[in-house]
């Protein structure tokens, strides 16, 4: 009836195969949450130099002083998530519109080149990111003269190419017929879009949305390349930074490490069935 | 009522082909400047010896200058040494993992995919940072003590050639599956039951259904997975970057890496953009490779 044999007429034999799996899927569960757990037990830790510590994976000293010392290292520390939170809610927003926008029309307006747009728009995720870094970057810092400003850090992520696919991956399912009775019924293409598209695609703009945040919160690679002021950063080139600047300071760094990564965790763990779902989305043949 | 009909339709067409490009436009713009400019110019630049104030067309240099580079040739060997141990490993745990969640009760799956996935969300500077201390050289270090309870004696391993891209392999093993168990355990829940069933009347066993019915039905998935995990893999720079700054002795240095340090370290952006073209034609024809070779008989 399925992959595995239901024991029929054994209940303990099937209790038993499904003890020892999850027993085994514990097991590599350990490995796999260790560094995380070992982050948060690490960070309650004494801001003091490595060479007095002794590392402990059981939790022991609860104390703060990690991170304020984090927190005290630079007087733009909070700026740093403020920078954070502002870009990637930034993008997030024009991500979830424009993407769902083209996604529409992709997958349900008829106009010319419509094929050979998307198919070059899809070419470009093959590109690896270091072809594009160079120029960009000049473009950024040599053309437009905008390094170390918001608009450097948001513009080249306005929308991205994925997901517009994802879009228009999800938007296929949606039957056209609720478009055209809507023309016949009068409605322009701004009227559909915005009262029955969008209403329709609740959950892969949800999707696209959560994946957006997570992505931009965490990048840290052109953030660190286009800032070059402590006050423009974004936490990761600012724990990156701080890392550099305190080698040996173990517990205040698992403190920082903390801060920029229990956001994403708490999204998670709040929104974990859009998560999930997004990683399946785009994956789907189709 | 049908005569009218026609021309109010055709008419909506025409209206509606204005609307698409409208739709498309800031995707459009977005693409030109940020993506199709950059590529073409990462094209014009990598014939040239770039400076700020007027570049000089130099021909083949850069390329040929790479190929002569035998740090480039290192850094090629180390990205197929990384990918050769990390993704094959990764994909085969996330299978397995995913094949050992599939009996469980619903409530079970979602719990393991959550927790298998949490890694992912973290963000991949604070992961290297407690990789770093994981890995910390002294007695002390995690690692060591683990290694420690098998017998095993001290190892320097993020500063020792020998260790650390071994170091690097071992932190992807334990953090780069959460989407792939997800996306396999989506593929696993869409077999269809009737093979199973059909197996089942043959008197198959588990192993049996798991090589004819389950291997065959997660071809496609198994491509799909291998050829985005290779292809990231090729570009992966950013944890060697933090943690081994490519050292000791160019033992981490990857492909992804070396593009960055002549860019951003010693901006030699004409030798960058050129081994950014090596590479990302490297990267189209491993994954033209895969498709023929291993996507014969999966349709897309």
């Amino acid at each position: 009836m399925s992959l595995y044999n239901n024991h029929t007429g054994s209940r303990a034999g099937k209790t038993a195969r499904n003890t020892v799996i999850v027993v085994l899927l514990l097991l590599f569960a350990l490995a796999t949450l260790f560094p995380i757990y070992f982050m948060v037990i690490s960070s309650f830790g004494d801001p003091v130099e490595a060479g007095a510590v002794s590392y402990s994976i059981w939790p022991g000293k609860f104390t703060l002083e990690s991170y304020s010392f984090f927190f005290n290292y630079s007087e733009y520390s909070y700026r740093w998530i403020l920078n954070s939170t502002i870009v990637a809610g930034a993008v997030t927003i024009t991500n979830v519109f424009f993407a769902t926008l083209a996604g529409y029309a992709f997958s349900k307006l008829r106009f010319r080149g419509r094929g050979v747009l998307f198919s070059i728009l899809l070419a470009a995720m093959m590109i690896p990111y270091q072809v594009t870094q160079v120029p960009l970057y000049i473009l950024i810092v040599n053309t437009f003269h905008i390094e170390n400003t918001y608009s450097a850090l948001i513009l080249p992520g306005l929308v991205t190419v994925y997901n517009i696919f994802l879009a228009k991956q999800f938007m296929s399912s949606i039957p056209t017929e609720i478009m055209e009775s809507a023309k016949v019924e009068g409605c322009s293409q701004l009227q559909i879009f915005f009262r029955i598209i969008m209403p329709l695609s609740k959950t892969v703009m949800a999707v696209i949305a959560i994946l957006t945040f997570m992505e931009s919160w965490n990048t840290f690679f052109w953030p660190f390349l286009v800032t070059n002021t402590m006050d423009m950063q974004t936490i990761q080139v600012g724990l990156k930074n701080f890392r550099f600047a305190n080698t040996t300071y173990f517990s205040p760094m698992m403190a920082g490490a903390t801060i920029s990564a229990v956001p994403m965790f708490i999204l998670f763990f709040s929104l974990q069935k859009y998560f999930l779902e997004g990683v399946t989305v785009g994956a789907v043949k189709g | 009522m049908a005569q009218s009909a026609q021309p109010v339709k055709k008419r909506k067409i025409k209206g509606d082909g204005a609307w698409g490009y409208a739709f498309i436009a800031v995707a459009l713009i977005v693409y030109a400047l940020f993506t199709a400019y950059p590529v073409i110019s990462a094209f014009l630049i990598s014939f040239q010896e770039y400076k700020p104030l007027g570049s000089t067309y130099i021909g083949f240099d850069n390329y040929t200058a790479t190929f002569k580079d035998d740090l480039f040739w290192k850094s090629i060997k180390n990205t197929l040494v990384y990918t050769v141990l990390t993704v094959p490993v990764a994909l085969l745990l996330s299978f397995l993992v995913a094949i050992m969640i599939l009996p469980l009760r619903k409530k079970l799956q979602t719990v393991f995919k959550a927790v298998y996935y949490l890694p992912v969300v973290a963000s991949g500077v604070a992961l290297s940072l407690v990789w770093l201390w994981i890995f910390d050289p002294m007695p002390g270090g995690i690692f060591n003590q683990f290694i420690g309870w098998f017998g095993a004696h001290n190892q320097n391993w993020l500063g020792s050639s020998a260790t650390a891209m071994f170091s690097l392999v071992i932190m992807a093993w334990l953090s780069s599956h959460g989407a792939s168990i997800i996306i396999y355990l989506a593929a696993l829940l869409g077999i269809d039951d009737s093979y199973y069933e059909a197996a089942d009347l043959d008197g198959a066993s588990f192993l049996q259904k798991l090589w004819h019915i389950v291997i065959p039905s997660l071809k496609p998935t198994t491509l799909f997975l291998l050829v985005t995990a290779i292809i990231g893999s090729f570009q992966v720079f950013q944890n060697a970057y933090l943690m081994t700054g490519g050292g000791p002795d160019h033992a981490t240095t990857m492909v992804g890496l070396l593009i960055f340090d002549n860019a951003f370290k010693y901006f030699e952006f004409g030798k960058a953009a050129a081994q950014s073209l090596i590479l990302a034609l490297i990267i189209a024809l491993v994954s033209l490779f895969q498709f023929k070779f291993l996507g014969k008989d999966v349709d897309y």
